[in-house]
């Protein structure tokens, strides 16, 4: 059997349970990146009440003050405290690494289907998909940041747009594979219906390794939304993203290395951790690589 | 033979334990024969049944920390296997022992070229210059038969047939004068008249090299057709051993006699006369060609199937027989139109659907049903039993309850519990899911039922129920089966007319009695000839 239909052939309900039982023992790191990404949400959910002050509003007497029992992770320029600032950015890189995942499969699954399954369409969209694919996706993000104006919306689907191609390549690999199989064929001889046929027969197989997908986007997104606001064309300035906290630290940095190390620091472990669910995950769902082990 | 002859390959109370959480303890247990210097040794079992995995454990191949060999001894020549360490095995392996495999396709590295792949084994085995290497490739060559071995050495394996790959694989099994060479279903992917063919190069080899030879099959066509003994494995035991021929004509075990009665012969018995019957299918002229275009030169055109008649009548069955490559299932998948026809009609009930619309075509779907080969790849792993087999009549607005209730009523019609509707498809085994295929298919009360290869995948004991459900099945509502199948013992039992196809085209057609008895084409001569066991009358022991 191929590798792919050995995707399709593992029952959902077993992976899930034996995932669970098994993550501990088998992928330490696999624990560490969800315990990562749980305590992000955290930090993201709860920012206000994590001891932390205003993270906007300038007060020119702390400014640039080092780390210590006042101000945990130091001060900027402008006396705003790092410390909150790093827990509010966490809100904005969260938002943004998971809304590309999300968004990106979802269109990426639907496209894909699409080409995968109607012959006519698939010469159609997967031009439009090397082409995309043909524009670096950092040079397009900002592109389109700059023809649209930078707020948290456009800076997510600028993100999100140089995705999709790669997921749709995936999504389309697998259908290609599994609209071959019997049981698709007996499904058709049976007189299912087009849509039927892809929602009950072939999406299910492109779940698993969306999964795995999902998660390299995330951590991509975030990385790419940083590099955004590193550059000035991220998201508002009077957000604070661990992209821009770093952005204006950039000039301070001999004299106070802290405004980049601490949002840095963060950045890292936060894409650490979704790396290594993503690979965590992958060695699951993946019976031939979860058999090696 | 003589008893105070030493044998070449001894094993002794050899138990191999299966990792835990497998349906039984062990692989093999407590198994026990030997291969005598010039015999050829058949080691027949059903799938399951240990003979892989005894093979294995001789060339010392077992998968390492999953299987083990726990007792026993395996003895080449007095030396014990068991014993060696991986680095003395690997001397032996190739030089004193070697193995041909099922799959040549897979055997043979893609990447290298022939002649390479056998000088391998001569560089690594022994100390020959350049040119000893070389001629001695070109004798095993020209001893397996090769056409032009100056020319083929520079050959890769995509570049040869099936039958050529699998005779460089024993070539290269033989370039060192092994004692003990060990062929695991080296014929199971080839076709009847290339099986023919191999079987009759082992049979020469072992007759003029006095190579020991241990064969594994499931076959017992081919057990009847080069074995002088058989050891017959189930479960992991071996329940039978002895001379082939009062093996094959007096077993004693139960399960041997089972299995030996559930080989299908040869002689097609009476059938009533179907010719007064209605003609449900017809096909004219049908013909599919699969056109390779290409920017940068003129298309290249293969004809899968050309100008293909025929007709099936109400309550008659209608085998189409045929190698791989006929276009057998070329046409199969054009009368369900899981694929275009590129010409031809395709009459159900004499309204043709070869042309219609996919929008037109739905309406008629219901009326021909397929089942397919692969009874684990025919099934939606994902959708239980029960929504697999709805899934069909609910598309053509039957309500559900109602759908539910005839579900469950084919599920005890073709030998199933109804309460098994639940469960997902890997809960059962490959005879009950291709069981299961024929209720989804008689689920939409279907005119014609397409059997593609229906009983192909399936072990010769369970081969005969499902074949006898599917003659049953024929009878209760009188339907026309299209039975498509490479396998004439089969063919010769369940169909009432044979259409042998040969390259895309039909080249004999009658009544199955005559078509077996006074074959007129060349090629359908052939083919049966090429039969394994076709002389050999399988008796049926199953009321004694």
């Amino acid at each position: 059997m191929s590798a792919i239909t050995d995707w399709a052939g593992a029952d959902l309900r077993g992976k899930i349970a034996g995932l669970r039982r098994s993550m501990l023992a088998r992928h330490p790191t696999m624990a560490f990146g969800g315990a990562m990404l749980i305590f992000m949400i955290f930090c993201a959910v709860l920012a206000p009440w994590l001891f932390t002050g205003d993270p906007i509003t300038f007060n020119p007497i702390n400014r640039l003050k080092s780390p210590g029992d006042s101000f945990w992770f130091g001060t900027d320029m402008f006396g705003r405290d790092i410390y909150s600032r790093t827990i509010y950015g966490t809100r904005i890189s969260l938002v943004i690494g998971l809304s590309a995942a999300l968004l990106s499969v979802a269109f990426g699954l639907v496209i894909g289907l699409a080409a995968g399954y109607v012959r006519i369409l698939d010469a159609i969209l997967m031009r439009i998909m090397d082409g995309l694919m043909a524009i670096p996706g950092i040079l397009l993000a900002i592109a389109l940041v700059s023809l649209s104006g930078a707020s948290l919306l456009t800076v997510t689907i600028a993100i999100t747009i140089p995705e999709i191609p790669r997921v749709v390549r995936l999504v389309r690999a697998i259908v290609l594979t599994v609209r071959e199989e019997p049981y698709v064929e007996a499904a058709v001889a049976a007189g299912t219906r087009l849509h039927l046929i892809l929602i009950r027969h072939i999406l299910p197989n492109t779940i698993p390794p969306l999964i795995v997908q999902a998660s390299y986007v995330c951590a991509s997104a975030m990385l790419n939304e940083a590099l955004l606001g590193f550059l000035g064309v991220g998201t508002p300035p009077e957000i604070p993203s661990w992209g821009n906290i770093m952005a204006e630290g950039r000039t301070y940095f001999q004299l106070a290395p802290w405004i980049i190390f601490f949002p840095g620091a963060a950045l890292a472990l936060t894409v650490l951790g979704v790396n290594v669910l993503g690979d965590g995950l992958r060695d699951t769902l993946d019976p031939r690589i979860a058999k090696k082990m | 033979m003589t008893s105070d002859q030493q044998a070449i390959l001894d094993i002794r109370g050899l138990t191999v334990r299966l990792p835990a959480r497998a349906d039984r303890g062990n692989a093999i247990e407590n198994v026990s024969f030997s291969v005598l210097p010039h015999e050829i040794l058949c080691v027949v079992g059903e799938s399951g049944s240990g003979k892989s995995v005894t093979a294995h454990t001789v060339m010392g191949l077992l998968p390492p920390k999953q299987l083990t060999a726990t007792a026993g001894q395996v003895l080449l020549q007095g030396d014990d296997l068991l014993k060696k360490t991986p680095g003395e095995m690997r001397a032996l392996r190739g030089a004193r022992m070697s193995m041909i495999f099922q799959e040549p396709m897979t055997a043979l590295n893609p990447l290298m070229s022939i002649g390479d792949q056998i000088e391998e084994i001569l560089q690594i085995h022994t100390q020959m210059s350049a040119a000893e290497s070389h001629g001695r490739m070109i004798e095993v060559m020209e001893a397996v038969k090769l056409p032009e071995p100056e020319r083929l050495i520079h050959s890769y394996p995509h570049q040869i047939s099936g039958g050529q790959r699998q005779r460089v694989m024993i070539a290269g099994a033989l370039a060192l004068e092994p004692i003990l060479l060990i062929a695991d279903e080296p014929t199971t992917a080839l076709d009847v008249t290339t099986q023919a063919q191999i079987l009759k190069l082992i049979k020469d080899i072992q007759r003029t090299h006095g190579t020991a030879v241990l064969f594994i099959t499931h076959d017992f066509g081919v057990v009847a057709e080069i074995a002088d003994r058989v050891v017959v494995m189930q479960h992991g035991l071996v329940v039978e051993q002895g001379e082939a021929k009062n093996v094959l004509t007096n077993p004693q075990h139960p399960y041997t006699r089972m299995l030996i009665s559930s080989v299908p012969s040869m002689t097609p018995p009476k059938r009533p006369d179907t010719a007064a019957a209605p003609v449900v299918l017809e096909t004219q002229a049908l013909c599919k060609t699969y056109a390779d275009r290409s920017l940068f030169r003129a298309a290249r055109e293969t004809r899968a199937a050309h100008n293909v008649d025929l007709t099936v009548r109400r309550g008659e069955t209608l085998g189409v027989v045929g190698e791989s490559g006929s276009g057998k299932s070329t046409l199969a998948r054009c009368i369900v139109r899981l694929i275009d026809p590129t010409g031809g009609q395709i009459l159900i009930d004499g309204h043709d659907i070869a042309g219609l619309s996919e929008r037109r075509l739905r309406e008629n779907r219901r009326l021909v049903q397929i089942i397919f080969q692969d009874p684990y790849r025919s099934l939606n792993p994902r959708r239980t039993v029960k929504a697999s087999i709805i899934e069909g009549p609910m598309n053509f607005g039957v309500s559900k309850a109602e759908a539910l209730t005839r579900a469950s009523d084919l599920m005890t019609l073709v030998g199933l519990d109804p309460d098994a509707l639940d469960r997902f498809p890997h809960q059962f085994s490959g005879g009950q899911r291709q069981r299961i295929c024929i209720a989804r298919a008689l689920a939409m009360n279907p005119e014609v039922l397409i059997a593609d290869e229906a009983v192909s995948a399936l072990d010769v004991s369970v081969q005969a129920q499902v074949l006898e459900l599917l003659d049953d099945v024929r009878k209760r509502f009188n339907l026309a089966i299209l039975f498509i199948t490479h396998d004439l013992r089969v063919a010769a039992q369940i169909c009432d007319r044979i259409a042998v196809m040969y390259k895309g085209e039909i080249v004999e057609h009658g009544k199955a009695a005559e078509v077996f008895g006074t074959p007129s084409h060349d090629y359908t001569q052939a083919l049966f000839n090429a039969a394994p066991g076709r002389d050999f009358e399988f008796g049926n022991f199953a009321s004694a």
